[in-house]
């Protein structure tokens, strides 16, 4: 068999949703999933026979991310024909994509376009009808990446990933020139400026990386939670926003009970929003359930928009909840801003940094809402234009790059000898050039002709 | 008429290879030489290995050639680069004797059982008409039935030497060139195109004032290219280095107009790796000096080599441009320099076994494939000869891939990318170069010359011992503990590295950068008897294992596409899927293989996955027609 790694992706399609499957298919499937998902009980993804679904939590460095439904299918009775293992999560950009990366930091690579199904029709599980199909979907996508490709090309940012290449070429050529003329008197590169632009390299392509991740923000919805206390105007920010009726609003506390969600855009950003239940101590059983659903979509979600009651003064429950997100994206919307001020709103501000002033009731404020939500999710500094890294393969090459990077300043601090120090360079150069479509080591080859004088 | 199973063309560097392993391997071989006297020359510099280079002879060495053990024998002065930069990258190179080098390989042509040595030029190829060649003819009108022909022919095509305002046709080293083969070759429809190469002058030893250079000796522990020799080896010369200046630079920039190469005379494309002087001069105009070396040509001659000065300007320029350098104020030329131009293919013409694809049993090596250097070419030289034996005698074809050796990854380069000006090799084109070092050359590829039947059983066996040594001592290595006492803990702070408090592997303290297995030996008690390669071996084994293990994911990872072989005979312009670049490429290269394809400029993961579809309906296809067969 010709695939050699295992490949992950996302298989559903990246949107607010009930729920999102990252899918993993090759030899280390299993292995991989493990990594990621740790299940609650004594079944694992390793040991359980095929078909099997068992519940866990799903970890990536920075801690839980989600829990969620392994399921596991044993090759070849999979789609593939391959060990396949479905991760699935609940939906969502920000959930899904961490999922994904958790795995592809644990050594799956992101799927090319078509290529599950590449692999079902060469393991067999397709019969020939199907292989024209999949060829079109390569071509086409192929077709696409290559059209984003060489409109990026125009873009800044590609200049930065070009210029983060030619840094390293130029620091690799450096050593290869040392390397292979060790008796030419070449203009000395010390470890100390070596580091130096390996840092710079690594600081650059950290940025890339951030930017990128907002830039994703932009493009397939932050998933935002409105979250407060009982009948502080929560479903009325939501119909405000949404433009409709989604949740019905009463002026009965506790008339939210589901989650109830939109995709909503609020100036340049997408908002996948879900109105909750109104946080508090009841002993009703169906608003308790809602009021759990309301805790973890919050704790799931990337960004909080937090509705406070201009009308009365902070209570326990608002303190409680500020706590709970200090530190997060978020925004907090002091809503009936038309009626009577009771508010702390100096206290309100030191704690949260971004507050609003809205009256949802009068449709006032949202201008200033969608600014501060720019600014909560980080992105008013954004280059809209910086969004070459176009896909999650892609994106992931450039992290396999700061990933070498990092190894080469490691090798160098760790007083490893060069030879170590430039092949990870080399593989740094070697992933930036596939985001390119470059051949890498002749990039060196001319680079070490061209700037320095060597020879017999 | 005479015929023979192998007939090689040329007794240069690579013919020497080609003829003694097709020899070696069974077949009745002639190699024909334009001169006796030229066999194994060394028309440039009197040195054999060197950066990349050397990895080569040890990897020809490794396979069973005879480019390391005649360097051996007639070396004069021998260095180790590049010690301080890391086992990868270190590489021998010896200042060899140049008529005793000559001599030797003469030596062993002559006594190789199954071989004829003949004076002659071949100026016509015979073919079947059908694209098949059958035999060569000499200038004197004698034909040779040859099952196959492999050409090394060098510089030697249509050569024509510059010297200034003079140019005239001829070989190096005052040997006559060959002019006819071109036409034969182009007849059975191979495109030639035309190369350019250079070289300094050999000037009289006596003329130089040496006090005013500085020295340049040998390594005290001197380590062979072969790993058979054995014994006591000594340097027995020093080299020597200076420097050009503003004078010199000023003549040269006066004289410009003078070369033949900026007068627009040469056509051929020239080496980038071996600029002439004022090539550097020119393109490196900021630099202020330019150094040289004085490399002795042997130990019987005033000769020497003058190292970077290489020129192709008239000689009264020379003369000037040589004596304009400190400590050459009174130097005499004995051999003037010159750029020579001629005859080569494109190597993509060819596959990966050297064959031409488009003319059957014919092979090229060495400078006629478009490459630069005695090594590149003695590499070629061997990988030619043993797939030449091969098809004589209905054997599998030999190829080394891209991770078993700079041999492979050489020859890949060639036919898979091609080269625009003559290829040199070089540590930096090598993805695996942690995995390929010269000092693990015969781990990587004696097996596979034992398998060939070029290594002998006592080397096998020998070889054998020396790699359960190297395993024992990982071993021992990995699951011996030492106990920290003061001695220890007093070497381990000198060496600039933390004490240990309690019990610690062996291994864990010789993956210090700072520790060597030479520095704990005397803290470890049981510390056995080893050889210095051995010790070496396992040592970096140990150091670099993080390292190596990276590049051997990598290798596996290639070798699954290396081993999913493409068909030879298809129009990849039926294959629905494949951009037109990709289409174009494949159907020039040819790739034998789907990892050989991937490697190809212009040809995109996404070809590659239309590739792997297009092989497997292909399977299901075929599967299908043989079930209806069998019906």
């Amino acid at each position: 068999m010709i695939q050699g790694t295992t490949i992950a992706a996302v298989s559903t399609p990246l949107a607010a949703g009930g729920i999102g499957i990252v899918r993993l298919s090759g030899d280390k499937a299993k292995e991989i999933a493990s990594k990621v998902f740790a299940p609650v009980g004594e079944r694992t993804v390793q040991n359980v026979p095929g078909f099997s679904a068992i519940y866990g939590k799903m970890y990536d460095s920075d801690g839980l991310i989600d829990d969620g439904i392994a399921t596991v299918y044993n090759g070849p009775k999979s789609y593939t024909g391959e060990d396949v293992v479905e991760l699935s999560c609940h939906g969502g950009i920000y959930i899904v994509q961490r999922v994904l990366r958790a795995c592809l930091a644990n050594g799956a690579a992101a799927a090319a376009p078509g290529e599950f199904t590449k692999r079902a029709f060469v393991n067999g599980k397709l019969d020939l009808t199907s292989a024209e199909a999949v060829v079109d979907i390569i071509n086409s996508n192929n077709a696409q990446a290559l059209k984003a490709a060489l409109s990026a090309r125009e873009g800044h940012t590609f200049a930065k990933i070009d210029s983060i290449k030619r840094q390293l070429i130029s620091l690799s050529a450096n050593l290869a020139a040392w390397a292979d003329y060790p008796e030419e008197d070449l203009p000395e590169l010390d470890d100390g400026s070596l580091l130096e632009g390996l840092q710079d390299a690594e600081r650059t392509l950290t940025k890339l990386l951030n930017d990128y991740d907002k830039g994703s923000l932009y493009r397939s919805g932050v998933s935002t939670v409105i979250v407060g206390k009982p009948n502080v105007g929560k479903s009325t920010l939501m119909n405000l926003l949404s433009g409709r009726e989604k949740s019905i609003v009463t002026p009965i506390a506790g008339t939210t009970r589901d989650v109830v969600e939109d995709t909503v855009s609020l100036g340049n950003i997408v908002l996948n929003l879900a109105d909750t239940a109104g946080l508090r101590e009841t002993a009703d059983v169906v608003e308790q359930a809602g009021v759990q659903l309301a805790r973890r979509r919050m704790e799931d979600s990337y960004l909080v928009i937090a509705v406070f009651d201009s009308s009365s003064p902070l209570d326990d429950e608002d303190m409680e909840l500020i706590n709970s997100i200090k530190g997060r994206p978020c925004v907090a919307v002091i809503n009936k801003s038309d009626l009577e001020r009771k508010l702390d709103t100096a206290y309100l501000k030191e704690q949260l940094q971004f507050v609003a002033e809205v009256s949802a009731a009068n449709k006032e404020g949202v201008e200033e809402l969608s600014h501060l939500v720019e600014q909560a999710l980080g992105l008013n500094d954004l280059d809209l234009s910086a969004d070459v890294v176009v896909n999650e393969r892609q994106r992931n090459q450039a992290a396999l790059a700061k990933t070498a990077v990092e190894e080469a300043i490691s090798a160098l601090n760790g007083m490893m000898t060069l030879d170590a120090v430039n092949v990870c360079i080399d593989d740094a150069v070697a992933h930036l050039c596939e985001l390119t479509g470059e051949n890498a080591s002749a990039a060196v080859v001319e680079q070490v002709f061209s700037r320095f004088c060597v020879g017999k | 008429m005479d015929s023979c199973d192998v007939a090689v063309i040329g007794a240069g560097h690579a013919g020497i290879e080609a003829a003694l392993a097709a020899a070696r391997l069974g077949c009745k071989t002639i190699i024909f030489t334009m001169s006796l006297d030229a066999i194994g020359n060394m028309p440039c510099n009197p040195s054999i290995g060197g950066t990349a280079k050397g990895h080569l002879v040890r990897e020809i060495d490794a396979l069973g050639g005879e480019m390391g053990k005649a360097a051996d024998a007639a070396f004069i002065q021998s260095r180790m680069l590049n010690l301080s930069r890391g086992p990868a990258v270190h590489s021998l190179r010896v200042q060899a004797d140049r008529w005793k080098y000559q001599l030797e390989m003469k030596h062993r042509l002559e006594h190789q059982d199954g071989l004829q040595v003949v004076q002659a030029e071949i100026v016509d190829l015979l073919d079947d008409g059908n694209g098949t060649v059958t035999g060569v003819v000499t200038h004197l009108g004698a034909r040779y039935d040859c099952k196959t022909v492999i050409i090394c022919s060098g510089t030697f095509l249509k050569g024509m030497i510059y010297v200034g305002e003079y140019a005239y046709s001829s070989g190096p080293d005052g040997l006559h060139s060959a002019d006819k083969l071109s036409a034969a070759i182009q007849r059975l429809g191979i495109p030639l195109r035309r190369f350019k190469t250079g070289t300094p002058a050999r000037a009289k030893k006596a003329s130089i004032d040496f006090s005013q250079l500085e020295e340049q000796t040998g390594d005290d522990e001197i380590i062979p290219f072969s790993f058979e020799t054995k014994g006591e080896l000594k340097n027995q010369v020093s080299c020597y280095m200076t420097y050009t200046n503003a004078n010199t630079h000023k003549i040269i920039m006066d004289n410009l107009h003078r070369s033949p190469l900026y007068g627009g005379a040469i056509e051929g494309v020239g080496p980038r790796y071996c600029p002439s002087i004022e090539d550097k001069v020119v393109r490196f105009s900021d630099k202020e000096r330019h150094q040289t070396f004085v490399e002795p040509m042997g130990l019987d001659t005033q000769e020497v080599y003058l190292q970077g000065l290489s020129s192709s300007l008239p000689l009264d320029v020379q003369l000037q441009i040589y004596r304009s350098i400190k400590g050459f104020e009174n130097i005499e030329i004995m051999r003037n320099a010159y750029a020579i131009e001629y005859d080569c293919i494109d190597p993509l013409d060819l596959l990966p076994t050297l064959e031409f694809m488009s003319v059957k049993n014919l092979y090229g090596a060495g400078q006629f494939n478009g490459t630069s250097g005695y090594e590149e070419a003695a590499a070629q030289g061997l990988i030619a000869g043993i797939n030449a034996a091969h098809r004589v005698q209905g054997k599998e074809p030999f190829v080394l891939d891209r991770a078993s050796s700079y041999i492979g990854t050489l020859i890949d380069d060639l036919v898979t990318k091609g080269c625009n000006d003559p290829y040199r090799m070089m540590t930096s084109r090598s993805e695996y170069r942690l995995l390929l070092r010269q000092d693990n050359a015969d781990k990587r590829l004696t097996p596979l010359g034992y398998k060939l039947g070029l290594i002998s059983q006592k080397r096998y066996d020998e070889f054998l011992e020396k790699q359960k040594q190297i395993e024992d001592e990982i071993h021992r290595l990995k699951t011996t503990s030492i106990r920290p006492s003061d001695e220890l803990n007093r070497m381990l702070e000198e060496k600039g590295t933390s004490a240990i408090t309690s019990g610690c592997r062996l291994a864990d303290l010789i993956r210090r950068p700072q520790l060597t297995w030479k520095d704990i030996a005397p803290f470890d008690e049981q510390s056995p008897q080893l050889s210095t390669e051995v010790i070496m071996e396992a040592e970096i084994e140990i150091k670099y294992a993080g390292y190596i293990d990276k590049q051997m994911a990598q290798v596996e990872q290639m070798r699954r596409l290396e081993s999913c072989a493409l068909p030879q005979d298809m129009d990849y312009g039926e294959i629905r899927g494949l951009c037109l670049e990709a289409i174009e490429k494949l159907n020039r290269v040819r790739p034998l293989n789907l990892g050989q394809a991937s490697r190809i400029s212009g040809v995109s993961p996404a070809d590659v996955s239309v590739l792997v579809i297009w092989l497997e309906q292909r399977r299901q296809m075929q599967a299908r027609q043989g079930e209806k067969n069998n019906d």
